[in-house]
């Protein structure tokens, strides 16, 4: 996949990156105060956000594999975004909504919230690396242990 | 107009900030997510970027997997910081002004240089472990609110639907005991 990208393949990333990310900003989704607001009843802008974004992509991916036969950067089918169900879907979804209500701050909103100034972020972005990378050690080694390693 | 779907006390009392400043941008959102998909066809999520950047580090299989997407992960996340930074040095420090915008009253503002760039007051040991929580949760769980809430919403998975249902009811009850625990800000 490395070496031979399409020259516009990293430009369109990053475009892509801006547009969500000022979004992320315009909605006030970097900001842990609001998210919490919506957690504790008291605001529930978030839906719109949240369900405004599904909208978009929700029509994009339904009629883009229609009209188009590949994708012009990287030759790649358009699929959607399926993954298998199983218990880590519940489990993870748990453990993430613990951090998500504790802190109000989840993945790509706390990127955004870097680019708002919140330089307090760091701590959420801290946190996130460790529990990915203990999550990861954790996993990596139980895999390397026990194979056949269940795939997902 | 959705405002007109509500009693208006009613309406300032579920949308005290109203609601076009988070539909505007979550329009925005799904659209950088279209942006990304109609050229490459990837649903991108954001919450990978943490294990396939461990994988410049860290040796381990679970981080390796990612190595072939790690570079433009990379891109995608400093896109993001630096739109919400376009944002800041725009909406937020007020050289721009829209109807569709409302500033809020959260946090704390600082200028710097003629922009204005805002702090949260949530206190760091919060973030910090509600952070590790994050990280750990939004990898086991295969998705975050952009993956599953975002992506996978969008793309009907049933998965993700039950991802997102599940995350934000535990989100919820966790938000609300930390209220009741007098936890503020």
């Amino acid at each position: 996949m490395n070496g031979n990208r399409h020259p516009l393949f990293m430009p369109l990333i990053f475009v892509g990156g801006l547009i969500f990310g000022f979004g992320l900003g315009f909605s006030h989704m970097a900001r842990p105060e609001v998210v919490l607001n919506f957690l504790q009843f008291t605001d529930f802008g978030l839906l719109f956000v949240m369900g405004g974004a599904a909208v978009v992509t929700g029509i994009a991916f339904a009629l883009v594999p229609r009209l188009l036969e590949r994708a012009p950067l990287t030759g790649d089918t358009y699929g959607r975004r399926l993954k298998s169900f199983d218990r880590n879907v519940l489990i993870g979804g748990g453990i993430f909504g613990v951090g998500w209500g504790l802190s109000g701050i989840c993945p790509g909103a706390a990127y955004a919230s870097l680019g708002v100034g919140n330089v307090t972020i760091l701590w959420a972005l801290a946190g996130m690396f460790v529990g990915a990378y203990l999550q990861g050690y954790w996993r990596s080694q139980r895999a390397g242990s026990t194979a056949p390693a269940s795939a997902d | 107009m959705v405002t007109e779907l509500f009693a208006p006390a009613l309406y300032e009392t579920l949308f005290p900030a109203g609601i076009s400043r988070y539909a505007v941008g979550g329009l925005l959102v799904g659209l950088g997510a279209v942006v990304i998909y109609l050229g490459t066809g990837i649903p991108a999520g954001a919450s990978t970027f943490l294990e396939s950047t461990l994988s410049y580090v860290s040796d381990q299989s679970r981080f390796q997997r990612y190595r072939a997407s790690r570079d433009w992960r990379i891109v995608f996340t400093l896109g993001i910081v630096a739109g919400a930074a376009v944002y800041a040095l725009t909406f937020q420090s007020g050289l721009v002004s829209s109807g569709l915008y409302e500033s809020g009253t959260t946090g704390e503002l600082r200028e710097v240089g003629g922009f204005t760039l805002w702090l949260t007051d949530v206190q760091p040991w919060r973030l910090f472990l509600g952070g590790i929580l994050v990280g750990i949760g939004t990898r086991i769980g295969k998705g975050c609110t952009s993956g599953h809430g975002v992506c996978g919403v969008g793309s009907a998975s049933k998965t993700s639907i039950v991802g997102v249902v599940t995350f934000l009811i535990v989100a919820i009850g966790t938000a609300q005991v930390v209220m009741a625990l007098g936890v503020s800000p």
